[in-house]
């Protein structure tokens, strides 16, 4: 894979289990600085999987294991040193559902840089109104900041978690299918965003859609599914990752074969 | 339509009556259970409302018209004076004593006013004994340190005198009223027939007496007020804590699993087993920090509020953790995820995120609980919630009796006007629990809307 560039994250054989069954396999990826990098493949092939552990998200799930390392800043995430919470700092996520607390807009935006110990009001209000311009909401929302996030429309709920996780100020934002809940009016808007207000961030996504991907991504990370059959007729299944490239080369020239079959609509 | 179809239609059509009718019987049934509810619901207030309220035939030693020509609740002090010194002139030394006195009664006439008493004394009478005043003076006492109300109370109790020598029932009192009054003429012809209300503000506010027209809830309630403070103060925290540990903390160990299934099973113990628990731990074991011996109460009895609270408050921990735990569980894991994922800390996003979010269930089922400790007899007596007791409870380490308590002694005087009295007992502890569940109801709606939005 000849791709040049800086990379922020760098994925080196990554495997990861839950309780001991393994659910994606030696994954090697980089993840370039201020670029978009989506992930793609069928359902199951450990998409959010991977994408969870970039910020140590599946510590919380119980019985989870990570091998390999994921290397960012010249540190493993996964080295014994490193604590979670400071990694999730740096690297924010923003989820399929749209979550926002049930708080105020003001107080959503706001939680993350009170969490980080910002209590002075005028420090908070620049933060909140620059997050909010970052994600495009400001002029939406700017006059009822004390509305609650849970009564603004699931597009702009979408934003405001956006909004709430560029307000700690992170390296790498990271979202798994932000758009899946959303018309296309809302998607489109997400989108331009990510390409405009958001460009500074290194930003990964998980995505369904192919022209999603292929509209919003600078790189594109195939992965697929694995089987074996195992005694007594069962089946094993785990996510690996087939091919990695520039976003307009995996679509326009796959390597793979099955890279080509998925992109098709053959499969998946 | 073809033909071959129409049977089928037929077989539909006739089932699907036959699923609607088993629909309406089901929500008859369901609706036959509510009515039963509300049926005991009804049942249950107009007993409480048969005994306290009612017809009473009251026997004046003085008829209260023969004193004043305008009813004596409307006079003012000086003519309220008038009336005593007129009437019970006699008896103004012993209501002086009673009122006034600071020394044994033995001493009382043979000590020098200042000293008897405990209230301002002219220069002039600084030397003199109670039996040196003359009637104007005795007077001046009584009318410069009471007021209005109570010198009518005065009154009302050394010259008018008034006694309840019968009651009778709400529903008897509406109906009946030509029987009542035959009764009247026949047994207490110089009685007067009084339609009477036994919750008064004045049966809130009295102590305990001997009478059961003069009898008050006030220490009662004073004690109940008292042992709920500590309860809450004791089983609140320590609810949620556990709460929060078993939610968001505990692993899914066997020890932690043990843990939850013995709460659950405690919330089923028969609450005497409470009290015996509380007998043991708080009364005798604890009676240095029970008695109040630790912060030098003068005191070797571990019967106290303190036990009573902390006895009341184990009793139901459980149901506070149970439901605790069940708010914390309702709090949506989507929160939490996006709470971590803005780098908080565990603590934080329980104490920021889940706490709050969890808050209106919390306090919903707290109340509840509580509820039930308001209304708890049998562990008190176990633990010695004391039977007669005149005097209010001062602080934690007071002998006590609360409300179901003294409603349940009520209840067992064989003086029937008794029953009226536990029946308006009863109305100030459904009025006590109404207000507590309201204010649950509006402090859940406000932090609702507070989320909501
Ligand atoms: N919390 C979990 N506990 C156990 N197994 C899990 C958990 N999360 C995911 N898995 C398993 O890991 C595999 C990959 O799941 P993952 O959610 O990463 O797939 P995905 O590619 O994101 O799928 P989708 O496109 O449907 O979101 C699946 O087989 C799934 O069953
Ligand atoms: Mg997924």
């Amino acid at each position: 894979m000849a791709i040049t560039g800086e990379t922020t994250i760098h994925l080196n054989n990554v495997s990861v289990y839950y309780s001991n069954k393994l659910a994606v396999k030696d994954v090697t990826l980089p993840i370039r600085k201020q670029k978009i990098t989506a992930f793609i493949g069928p359902s199951g092939c450990g998409k959010s999987t991977v994408l969870r552990c970039l910020n140590r998200m599946n510590d919380l799930v119980q019985g989870a294991r990570v091998d390999g390392e994921i290397i960012y800043r010249d540190q493993n995430l996964y080295a014994r040193n490193v604590d979670p919470v400071e990694v999730r700092r740096r690297i924010g996520m923003v989820f399929q559902k749209p979550n926002p607390f049930p708080k105020s807009i003001y107080d959503n935006v706001a939680y993350g840089p009170r969490l980080l110990g910002v209590t002075r009001k005028n420090q908070l209000d620049e933060i909140v109104e620059r997050s909010l311009r970052g994600a495009a909401l400001w002029d939406e929302v700017a006059g009822d900041l004390k509305k609650s996030g849970l009564a603004l429309s699931g597009g702009q709920q979408q934003r405001l978690c956006i909004a709430r996780s560029i307000a700690v100020e992170p390296d790498v934002i990271l979202m798994d299918e932000p758009c899946s809940a959303l018309d296309p009016i809302a998607t489109q808007r997400i989108e331009q965003l990510m390409r405009e207000e958001l460009k500074d961030y290194t930003i990964v996504i998980v995505t369904h859609n192919m022209q999603q991907a292929q509209r919003a991504s600078d790189y594109t990370a195939f992965y697929s599914i694995r089987k074996e059959a195992e005694s007594g007729g069962v089946e094993r299944r785990w996510g690996v990752l087939v091919e990695f490239a520039e976003t307009e080369k995996l679509f326009n020239s796959p390597e793979s074969g099955e890279t080509a079959d998925y992109i098709a609509g053959r499969f998946g | 339509m073809s033909a071959a179809e129409s049977p089928k239609k037929d077989a539909f059509k006739e089932r699907l009556v036959q699923r609607q009718a088993r629909g309406r019987l089901w929500s008859r049934l369901f609706f036959a259970s509510n009515a039963f509810a509300l049926l005991t619901l009804i049942l249950l207030a107009l007993t409480i409302i048969n005994g306290a309220f009612g017809y009473v035939a009251v026997q004046f030693r003085v008829d209260p018209d023969t004193l004043s020509d305008r009813p004596l609740e409307t006079l003012s002090e000086a003519e309220l004076g008038d009336v005593l010194v007129a009437n019970a002139a006699g008896r103004m030394r012993v209501i002086i004593r009673d009122n006034f006195s600071q020394v044994p009664n033995d001493v009382f006439t043979t000590t020098p006013l200042p000293a008897a008493l405990n209230v301002f004394i002219p220069t002039a009478w600084q030397t003199l004994t109670i039996n040196e005043l003359n009637e104007e003076q005795l007077l001046s006492i009584i009318t410069n340190n009471l007021s209005q109300e109570q010198m009518y109370d005065v009154v009302l109790n050394n010259i008018v005198q008034p006694n309840v020598v019968a009651s009778w029932q709400f529903f008897y009192s509406l109906f009946n009223r030509a029987a009542i009054e035959a009764e009247m003429a026949s047994e207490y012809p110089a009685a007067e027939l009084i339609f009477r209300s036994w919750v008064t503000p004045r049966f809130i506010s009295s102590p305990l007496a001997t009478e059961a027209a003069d009898t008050g809830l006030r220490t009662a309630l004073l004690g109940t007020l008292w042992v709920i403070a500590i309860c809450v103060l004791f089983s609140f925290p320590l609810g949620v804590g556990a709460a929060i540990y078993l939610e968001e903390y505990a692993d899914d160990s066997f020890i932690n699993r043990l843990i939850e299934t013995n709460i659950r099973n405690l919330a089923g113990v028969p609450s005497i087993i409470y009290g015996l628990l509380g007998l043991t731990v708080f009364v005798r074991f604890l009676v240095t920090i029970t008695s109040g011996q630790f912060v030098g109460v003068q005191s070797d009895t571990g019967r106290t509020i303190l036990s009573a609270g902390l006895t009341l408050g184990l009793l139901i921990l459980p149901v506070i953790i149970i439901n605790a735990q069940e708010a914390i569980r309702a709090v949506p894991y989507s929160i939490r995820e996006a709470s971590y994922g803005l780098g908080a800390t565990k603590w934080q996003t329980t104490w920021r995120q889940v706490l709050p979010a969890a808050l209106p269930g919390i306090l919903t089922g707290f109340i509840l609980a509580l509820s039930r400790a308001i209304g708890e007899t049998a562990p008190l007596i176990v633990i010695g919630g004391a039977s007669f007791i005149s005097f209010d409870p001062s602080g934690p380490f007071s002998r006590f009796t609360v409300v179901p308590l003294q409603i349940y002694n009520w209840t067992k005087v064989p003086d029937i006007e008794f029953r009226n009295v536990a029946a308006a007992a009863i109305i100030v502890l459904m009025s006590l629990l109404l207000i507590m569940n309201s204010a649950a109801i509006i402090l859940r709606n406000r932090f609702s809307k507070k989320l909501a939005g």
